[in-house]
């Protein structure tokens, strides 16, 4: 379980989340909508400890991210992250790219990580690339790496960071096909997105963000149809 | 004008054997100094971008200094300068000090390039997968620096061979001090210098052939 308490977070003076509550349970998918510059992003990298935070308290299972004590390192393998930007590791071979963390930070064999490696990749649909370096794959193939290398590790929890946002349109649907696979197989998912298909079929929740606040959250069918917020409603109008 | 000079190259064949040798000893010391200066280079790139402020100062210094000044004032310091204040090292020392001092320099701001060179996102991508920060840098970062500075590195390392050739003013015998000493003795000057020469221009060309063969093997992507 992912628990946000009272979360406030500022780059500076610029007020960025301005009190976030949120839970977010095993199994569940979440989805965050809502316009660029609202915090959405800023949320995932706090809950992973990549941001620090001002005010509140972020928990996974129980563990408090921000804590003084806190091995981050140990608590981030509970959860992947995909990027906007693929963030293939350029100079390791798909294969290198997935089983790296898993040798380095978890201690598994060479061989462990290796078979662990192209597991992933074949799960994700990139059984054939093992040896093929990132620049030789497309966008979509170079995010599905990217998703099977978070994978890797085993996590309990996988956050999205408009993960089809950079690719050409034609490659949108492999990732979200990949992304709709994981949620099928119960992974429990944040994902911030402006696929508003992908937030409304898959998703058991929606949340809209705005201005650093979470406006609304709600499952996908109210969202969509009968928005409470007249925001959600302006944002809803404008992006379909 | 007329040209009364005979060249004698057999005086010089007949030392070639001590040429080579000292050319050995001018490819030990730029190698050398070319490992410590990475190592140096490095650490002063990392100081001047996230150091603590007089430690930035200091690698700032060491890298104007480096690139900014003549390498044979940058020789002299290590001999002449730190005389003056009772500090006598050998002369090996003096050269190796000298090349790694204006090595590290050239290499930090290459290094600078080659950091910044690599998108932020990279060490968040590896953060996000547990890795800590030594390994990020280790496994992610450098490797991907290390591909982009490698032909300035080569160039480095070409520049650090030619540069050696100062040490004779220090007394060290490497190629071009052993040269000097050799052709004065025999006053065959030219001859000797123009072998060197030859020399110098095989080991570069060695140098070059040896670097294009590495990139060949460790870039496949
Ligand atoms: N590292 C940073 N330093 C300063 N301001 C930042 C930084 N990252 C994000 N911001 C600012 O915080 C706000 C929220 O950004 P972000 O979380 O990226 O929004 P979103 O993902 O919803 O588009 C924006 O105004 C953005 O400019
Ligand atoms: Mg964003």
């Amino acid at each position: 379980m992912i628990e946000i308490k009272g979360l406030h977070k500022y780059f500076g003076d610029l007020h960025v989340l301005k009190g976030i509550d949120l839970t977010v349970k095993k199994g569940e998918v979440l989805s965050i909508i809502g316009a660029s510059g609202s915090g959405k992003s800023t949320l995932l990298y706090c809950i992973n400890g990549l941001e620090a935070i001002q005010q509140g308290e972020v928990l996974v299972d129980g563990v408090s991210v921000h804590a003084k004590g806190t091995n981050l390192n140990q608590l981030r393998t509970k959860m992947g992250m995909v990027f906007q930007q693929f963030n293939s590791f350029p100079h390791l071979t798909a294969l290198e790219n997935v089983a790296l963390a898993p040798k380095i930070v978890k201690g598994k064999s060479k061989a462990e990580a290796k078979e662990i490696a192209r597991a992933q990749l074949q799960h994700v649909g990139l059984g054939d690339k093992f040896d093929s370096y990132p620049s030789a794959l497309s966008g979509g193939q170079q995010q599905r790496l990217a998703i099977a290398r978070a994978l890797a590790m085993e996590p309990s929890y996988m956050l999205f960071d408009e993960a089809t946002s950079a690719l050409d349109p034609e490659l949108v649907g492999e990732v979200l096909d990949t992304m709709r696979l994981l949620a099928e197989e119960g992974m429990t998912m944040i994902c911030v997105t402006h696929e508003m298909g992908f937030a409304r079929d898959v998703s058991d929740r929606v949340a809209f963000f705005h201005q650093g606040i979470m406006e609304e959250i709600g499952p996908p069918k109210q969202i969509f149809s009968e928005p409470k917020s007249e925001h959600t409603a302006k944002f809803l109008a404008n992006v379909r | 004008m007329n040209f009364e000079y005979t060249f004698h190259w057999r005086p010089v064949m007949r030392k070639l054997p001590d040429l080579l040798e000292a050319s050995l000893v001018t490819l030990q010391i730029s190698v050398l100094s070319m490992i410590i200066g990475i190592t140096l280079g490095m650490v002063l790139a990392l100081l001047r971008m996230n150091g603590p402020k007089p430690l930035a100062w200091i690698a700032s210094v060491w890298v104007e200094t480096a690139r900014n000044t003549p390498a044979l004032f940058q020789l002299f310091f290590f001999s002449f300068g730190l005389g003056a204040f009772g500090m006598h090292l050998t002369p090996y020392l003096i050269v190796l000090f000298g090349l790694t001092f204006n090595n590290a320099g050239y290499l930090a701001e290459n290094f600078r390039g080659g950091f910044q060179a690599v998108p932020d996102t990279q060490l968040r991508a590896a953060r996000s997968l547990g890795m800590s920060a030594w390994q990020s840098y280790t496994r992610i970062i450098i490797p991907q620096v290390f591909r982009i500075v490698y032909h300035p590195m080569t160039n480095q390392l070409v520049w650090a061979v030619l540069m050696s050739s100062l040490a004779m003013i220090v007394g060290f015998r490497e190629l071009a001090g052993e040269t000097q000493a050799l052709a004065f003795k025999t006053f065959r000057i030219f001859e000797y210098f123009a072998v060197a020469a030859l020399i110098y221009y095989a080991m570069v060309k060695f140098i070059l052939g040896i670097s294009r063969l590495i990139a060949w093997r460790m870039f496949r992507y």
